[in-house]
C-alpha cells in the first residue's frame, strides 16, 4: 500500500495509547497480514547536573521530515516484504512517560517485521530533521542529540 | 542572489531569528557559511547541517536554490 506523495505524519503533543489501540484494530480487516510489530518512543526524564527532564518540546523541519519519512517508508517496502507501514511522530510539548514516536509495520510473516522496524527507527534517528528541546522540572533548557 | 534562511532548533534560538532573506554574491555553501558567520558569530561555536531545497548539501556544493535551512543535529524519536 505505496503512498506516492509525502504524508504529515506528525501530531501535536503526545502520542496517546487509545491512537495506538486504534490503529491497531483498524488492521484486523487486513487479513493478509500474519504479523505486527511496533515500536514506541517515550520521553525520558533523564537527569542530568541533577536536574531531571520534565517534557521534550519537539519542532522540525516539517516539510523535509516529510520528505524523508517519505524515502525511509519506500526504502522500507523496497527492502521488506510489507502489507503496510505507518508513523507518527510529536511535535510540540511532549511529558516524560509520553509516546512521542510510533512506528508499525505488518507483513504476512513475522520474520519480515522485526529487521524492517530497526531500519526504520535507525534511519528516523539519523536523517530526519527533527529537533528535541530538554526542559527541565526548573524551566531551563538544552537540546537534545540523537546518540 | 535572494536567499531565504531558515534556522531550526538551537539555531533559532542562538541567533534570535528563525528566518531572514539574505543577499548572496559568493558561489558555494562555505561561502554562505563565511557570510553568515560574519553575521551570527555564534554559529560558529555550533554544530550543523545545511539543506538547500530540502536536500542536505557539502561545503563544495553551488548555492543554486532559494531555501536554505541551518539544521543543528538531530533528536527526533
Amino acid at each position: 500500500m505505496k503512498t506516492k506523495k509525502p504524508k504529515n505524519i506528525f501530531k501535536e503533543g503526545a502520542i496517546s495509547s487509545e491512537f495506538i489501540a486504534n490503529s491497531i484494530a483498524h488492521h484486523q480487516v487486513k487479513t493478509q497480514i500474519g504479523a505486527h510489530n511496533i515500536f514506541l518512543g517515550q520521553v525520558r526524564a533523564d537527569e542530568i547536573d541533577g536536574k531531571k527532564v520534565a517534557s521534550i518540546e519537539y519542532t522540525a523541519h516539517e516539510e523535509m521530515a516529510n520528505q524523508k519519512f517519505h524515502e525511509i517508508r519506500e526504502a522500507a517496502f523496497e527492502k521488506f516484504d510489507l502489507s503496510c507501514m505507518h508513523i507518527y511522530h510529536s511535535l510540540g510539548k511532549v511529558k516524560a512517560g509520553e509516546i512521542c514516536l510510533f512506528v508499525f509495520v505488518s507483513s504476512p510473516r513475522r520474520k519480515e517485521v522485526f529487521p524492517a522496524i530497526k531500519f526504520i527507527v535507525e534511519e528516523i534517528k539519523e536523517n530526519v530533521p527533527v529537533f528535541g528541546k530538554e526542559i527541565f522540572e526548573d524551566k531551563s533548557h538544552q537540546w537534545k542529540v540523537n546518540t | 542572489m535572494e536567499l531565504s534562511i531558515k534556522y531550526f532548533g538551537l539555531l533559532a534560538e542562538i541567533t534570535n531569528c528563525s528566518e531572514e532573506n539574505l543577499s548572496f554574491s559568493g558561489k558555494t555553501v562555505s561561502d554562505l557559511k563565511e557570510h553568515l558567520f560574519q553575521k551570527h558569530p555564534t554559529l560558529k561555536l555550533n554544530d550543523f547541517q545545511i539543506a538547500q531545497d530540502n536536500e542536505l548539501v557539502e561545503n563544495e556544493t553551488e548555492i543554486i536554490g532559494i531555501e536554505i535551512a541551518l539544521l543543528p543535529p538531530f533528536a527526533g524519536g
